[in-house]
């Protein structure tokens, strides 16, 4: 527990509580808890969106398909809402859940057995899910008016003080942090993604590792889908469109390197918190909001630019204890 | 399994053997010939569901919708060859029409408007060459961050504003035939009406295809895309030609933009968005490898007009592009799925 933050998310973690400071100090309405919560809320999605792609990219992965996935199961959910009231809501989240499960394994599949570069896999599926929408549904929407009661109001109940998606981002991330630190397979995944031939001569099967991980990000996506549209309350072909990109960058910004192996859900969990700040600040900081995307672009590159000098290391030490005798 | 295919196709690219002569199923099975027979049914099944699929205007006009992609589908084909990636693409596009957008409105004429929207180009791939070989850093992640921040720019510059004010002669270079459509009495011997965009398609295809393919830059660069380290230690200026390719792409988005806005006569902040994707997959869907070192122009070129025709037939037939862009993905994995199923099989 004592490694939870290291220096890179330490330093990452400074900037985010100064930036915050700063800007309470300039508008001290950023700093009330109303604000706070909702901007949390706002970001849970690009938490668990962004934890999701972090472990296909520690394989040395991409999937470009997760905001296509998002929108195609959330339009399920919302036509299952639709046409079926009275199902119960953990039924249609699961649906949901389930519809975004599938479609990672179909890119999964093709990717672990066929060999199909991520890139390409997940550049066609992109196309593929968010044509589906229009095809499942002859370019119709799904309105506000249309959806449940329950459906929508879900996101917007509070637990314990907090929205019912900042406790399902909580619960996702602790998940992640387990798995990623505590299960023999969520310490294979980085052993894939350092070294693939040396991973394959400690018996992983990077296949399988391969699979499971485009699942978990299917699987997630899925979830925030039901969440995305049921918060905004409206399904149609052409939202998250380009929230992928958005969430790679959250995870450059986190400290995952493209080059796998390297990523902790920590530092995912503050490059996340970034750009959510950068976005709800700006209103709040009377910002015209088309400073957004250039304010993203210069800290993508400002955050690449430092992880790759903090990553310029002599050779790479998997045990603690070689660290500890190196220092000897 | 994988580690072992891995293995074994380094030792196949490393040792020096001489090539195997080429059988009549070594050419059935290369990845142009697939493109060849993909046209050839693009345009026969196009022509028996629509009877205006065959007319000389609208396979001109059909031209006008890709050739803008297919400029920029050229630089991009020579970065994934080296194993780099621009996804900034449409955000050059973006910046350098707006630039063309407010020199218009200070009275330039359309060959300084050319210029500045080359010039912008040219400066936005000078930043993304150096950031990359630079501080050495992935350019996927590069060109991520310069996506969003050419478009933001972009954003901050124009707002919700658009421009529309452009001089007639800048318009016309977009918008009519560049060549006429000449008859000639006879009535299959004709010029067909070409747009200006669809010849510097052409002209830079050849022009590529003979600089990647005849020349010893060419031969570099496959050289750097099949291992970088070892194109280096052989005396490969490999910074330096990253930093071009990065160049060359901006320029010929800076070249696209100039061409799209003639064409569009307006433009906001959204323009060309997305384009990144259908230019990867035009590049990728013409054969050359995401892992680097593998590719033709000759490839890029057919999968061009394959893409294009695709599109452009379904859309004569009122299928919504969305559902264009299903079939364009579900070819795109097809394409490069099918044959690593049959080679599965085969073993």
């Amino acid at each position: 527990m004592s490694r939870l933050l290291n220096y890179r998310e330490a330093a990452l973690a400074l900037v985010l509580i100064v930036g915050v400071a700063a800007i309470g100090l300039y508008q001290p309405v950023f700093l009330e808890w109303e604000n706070l919560s909702d901007m949390l809320t706002e970001t849970s999605v690009l938490f668990m969106m962004a934890l999701a792609q972090m472990v296909v990219i520690l394989t040395r992965g991409i999937d470009l398909s997760v905001a296509a996935n998002l929108a195609l199961s959330g339009f399920v959910a919302a036509l299952i809402s639709q046409y079926f009231p009275d199902v119960p809501l953990l039924l249609m989240v699961l649906a949901g859940i389930g519809c975004g499960l599938l479609l990672g394994l179909l890119n999964g599949a093709l990717i672990a057995w066929l060999g199909i570069p991520p890139i390409v896999m997940t550049l066609g599926t992109l196309a593929v899910f968010r044509g589906m929408i229009i095809i499942i549904a002859g370019g119709d929407q799904v309105n506000a008016s249309e959806m449940g009661v329950t459906f929508q109001n879900f996101p917007k109940e509070i637990f314990l003080g907090l929205t019912t998606p900042i406790w399902i981002a909580i619960v996702v991330s602790a998940l992640f942090w387990v798995f990623l630190n505590m299960t023999r397979t969520g310490r294979g995944l980085y052993a894939v993604g350092g070294n693939p031939v040396a991973a394959r001569y400690c018996g992983i099967d990077q296949r399988r590792q391969e699979l499971l991980v485009y699942v978990i990000a299917g699987a997630v996506s899925g979830l925030c889908g039901y969440l995305w549209v049921a918060r905004y309350g409206v399904a149609y072909s052409e939202i998250a469109n380009g929230y992928e990109l958005t969430v790679i960058a959250a995870c450059v910004i986190g400290g995952v390197s493209i080059g796998g192996g390297v990523g902790s859900v920590a530092g995912t969990l503050l490059g996340a918190l970034f750009l959510g700040i950068v976005m709800t600040a700006l209103p709040v900081m009377q910002i015209s909001p088309f400073w957004q995307m250039a304010i993203s672009g210069a800290v993508i590159l400002a955050a690449v630019v430092i992880n790759a000098r903090a990553e310029r290391r002599p050779d790479k030490l998997i045990l603690p204890e070689a660290r500890r005798l190196k220092r000897v | 399994m994988t580690v072992d295919t891995q293995i074994g196709q380094q030792q196949d690219r490393y040792t020096v053997a001489d090539a195997p002569p080429r059988t009549l199923r070594d050419w059935l099975l290369r990845w142009e010939t697939i493109l060849v027979i993909l046209l050839v049914l693009t345009v026969v099944v196009n022509t028996i569901v629509s009877p205006y699929f065959l007319d000389v205007f609208n396979l001109a006009d059909a031209t006008f919708n890709f050739s803008e992609k297919a400029i920029i589908a050229l630089a991009m084909a020579l970065l994934i060859l080296v194993r780099e990636i621009d996804l900034s693409v449409a955000a050059i596009v973006a910046l350098a029409s707006m630039s063309i957008g407010y020199a218009a409105e200070a009275g330039y004429g359309p060959a300084s408007l050319f210029a500045v929207g080359i010039g912008v180009g040219i400066l936005c791939g000078v930043f993304n060459g150096a950031v990359v070989t630079f501080f050495r850093l992935p350019s996927i992640v590069v060109t991520i961050g310069t996506m969003s921040l050419f478009r933001g720019i972009t954003q901050v510059i124009l707002g919700d504003q658009a421009k529309t004010k452009y001089p007639q002669g800048f318009l016309d270079l977009g918008q009519s035939y560049f060549i006429k459509m000449k008859e000639t009495g006879i009535s299959w011997l004709f010029v067909p009406p070409v747009p200006l965009s669809f010849l510097i398609f052409l002209v830079l295809a050849v022009l590529f295809g003979i600089v990647l393919h005849k020349t010893a830059v060419g031969r570099q660069l496959f050289a750097i895309g099949s291992n970088p380290v070892a194109a280096r230690f052989s005396g490969v200026p490999v910074d330096r030609l990253r930093f071009l390719l990065f160049v060359l792409a901006g320029l010929l988005c800076g070249l696209a933009a100039a061409l799209l806005t003639a064409r569009l006569g307006s433009m906001r902040s959204n323009i060309a968005i997305g384009w990144e994707l259908d230019i990867v997959t035009m590049v990728i869907l013409g054969g050359v490898s995401i892992a680097g070192g593998v590719g033709s122009i000759t490839g890029v070129f057919l999968a061009v007009l394959v893409l294009g025709l695709v599109t452009f037939g379904m859309s004569l037939n009122n299928i919504p592009g969305q559902v264009v862009s299903v079939y364009i993905g579900a070819l795109l994995i097809a394409v490069i799925g099918i044959p690593r199923i049959i080679e599965k099989f085969r073993r």
